[in-house]
């Protein structure tokens, strides 16, 4: 169920934005999102039109970026994909690796639509 | 203090910041703008206001995760039998309904502030300021902050904790950090509690629950506690006055620079 407080964050930054550039439609937003954020992207495409709703973002497409989940080895020195449950060097197999991507919870970009009648 | 941090930058995605906030036109003519920054980060810089705070007043805060009855509550109450004679100790209680844990925890004598959520299945920063601000945190050396039971949620909002505990009950099973592995690479320290039980129990290694954490890149301690029998509880005693001594230079030093 956190999927829908992630989703009303995002609403209230997409706001702000398009407050911010004083435009009157949000048109496209984009996030990205890794498996370790703990955030599944399903969920969040379902919530994302309930908390969108009333919004400046209401009616918008929400595009979601996976992201992979890459390691990094300082034992070999080289950087590798990981799975979620298993984030051990791909070339060498060490454990003690460092997480590079697959954490993240992020707005990427918002796409609006200005009404041009007026400049 | 900063509004397009990206709390949560690692190196794979900090080449995306370049493009900064600037607006652009897309191919269909409309207006975008690439912004970089975490969807939580409202939640994080509440964190990070908790955690100025604590440190202020010196107070170590440490965040207790696990699933409901892995037994957060039962260390708790163990916990400060065996040290609140010596140091001062809080706690924040979080939990869907009722004041259950907090009138507990009470009954050993120490203050506790209970949080209900309702249906929010973890705590957020938010809802710890606002308990903070009813202690006096001045009168506290360890607040305990015991999270809402779930293995899912908790782990992705920062409360301003110095550490994160997470507990794993050996009923539940030594593959658990493998089918919860957001929750458990960020531990700074796993209990794997009730080992009481384990003569019992033919199925759950604590080997295997250890090999399982490291698979997931984490070099946390991984201690065996029972509530039941206090003398397994010395490692996460020792553990826990090291973090205070740990603490209480690190405030000291950030007081004199
Ligand atoms: N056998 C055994 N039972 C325990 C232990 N710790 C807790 N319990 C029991 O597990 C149940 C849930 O414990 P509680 O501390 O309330 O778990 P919480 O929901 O994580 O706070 C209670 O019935 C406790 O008595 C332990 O070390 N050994
Ligand atoms: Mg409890
Ligand atoms: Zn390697
Ligand atoms: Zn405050």
């Amino acid at each position: 169920m956190h999927e829908l407080s992630v989703c009303q964050a995002l609403i209230s930054q997409v706001e702000e934005l398009a407050q911010r550039e004083m435009v009157q439609r949000v048109e496209r937003v984009r996030v990205g999102i890794g498996p370790l954020s703990g955030v599944e992207p399903q969920l969040l495409q379902h919530a994302y039109p309930l908390a969108a709703a009333g919004t400046l973002a209401e009616n918008s497409e929400l595009e979601i970026e996976n992201r992979p989940i890459r390691v990094h080895c300082p034992t070999c020195g080289k950087t590798s994909d990981a799975n979620a449950s298993r984030l051990l060097c791909a070339h060498c197999g060490d454990w003690q690796t460092t997480l590079v991507s697959g954490d993240e919870l992020m707005l990427l970009q918002v796409e609006f639509i200005r009404e041009t009648d007026n400049v | 203090m900063c509004d397009t941090c990206g709390c949560n930058m690692t190196h794979g995605n900090q080449h995306l910041l370049a493009p900064g906030g600037k607006l652009h036109k897309t191919g269909q003519g409309n207006e975008a703008v690439t912004v970089l920054k975490n969807l939580l980060s409202e939640n994080d810089h509440i964190a990070v206001h908790n955690r100025q705070h604590f440190d202020r007043h010196g107070v170590l805060a440490l965040n207790l995760m696990s699933s409901p009855g892995s037994g957060k509550t039962s260390l708790l109450e163990a916990t400060i039998g065996s040290l609140g004679n010596r140091y001062r100790i809080a706690v924040i209680e979080g939990d869907l309904e009722t004041e259950n844990d907090a009138e507990r925890i009470r009954r050993c004598g120490v203050e506790a502030i209970q949080i209900t959520t309702g249906t929010a299945c973890h705590l957020d920063a938010h809802m710890v300021h606002d308990a903070l601000h009813r202690l006096n945190l001045d009168d506290i050396d360890i607040l305990f902050i015991e999270n809402v039971g779930n293995l899912v949620c908790p782990a992705g909002f920062d409360l301003g904790q110095h550490s994160n505990i997470t507990l794993l009950s050996v009923t539940e099973g030594d593959d658990k950090p493998a089918k919860y592995p957001v929750m458990f690479r960020v531990a700074e320290l796993v209990a794997l509690t009730k080992v009481d039980l384990l003569p019992l129990l033919d199925d759950f290694d604590p080997e295997r629950a250890r090999e399982n954490i490291r698979t997931l890149a984490n070099a946390a301690p991984v201690l065996e506690t029972s509530a039941r029998q206090p003398e397994t509880l010395q490692t996460w005693l020792q553990w826990l006055e090291d973090e205070i001594q740990q603490h209480r230079t690190h405030c000291e030093n950030a007081e004199t620079a």
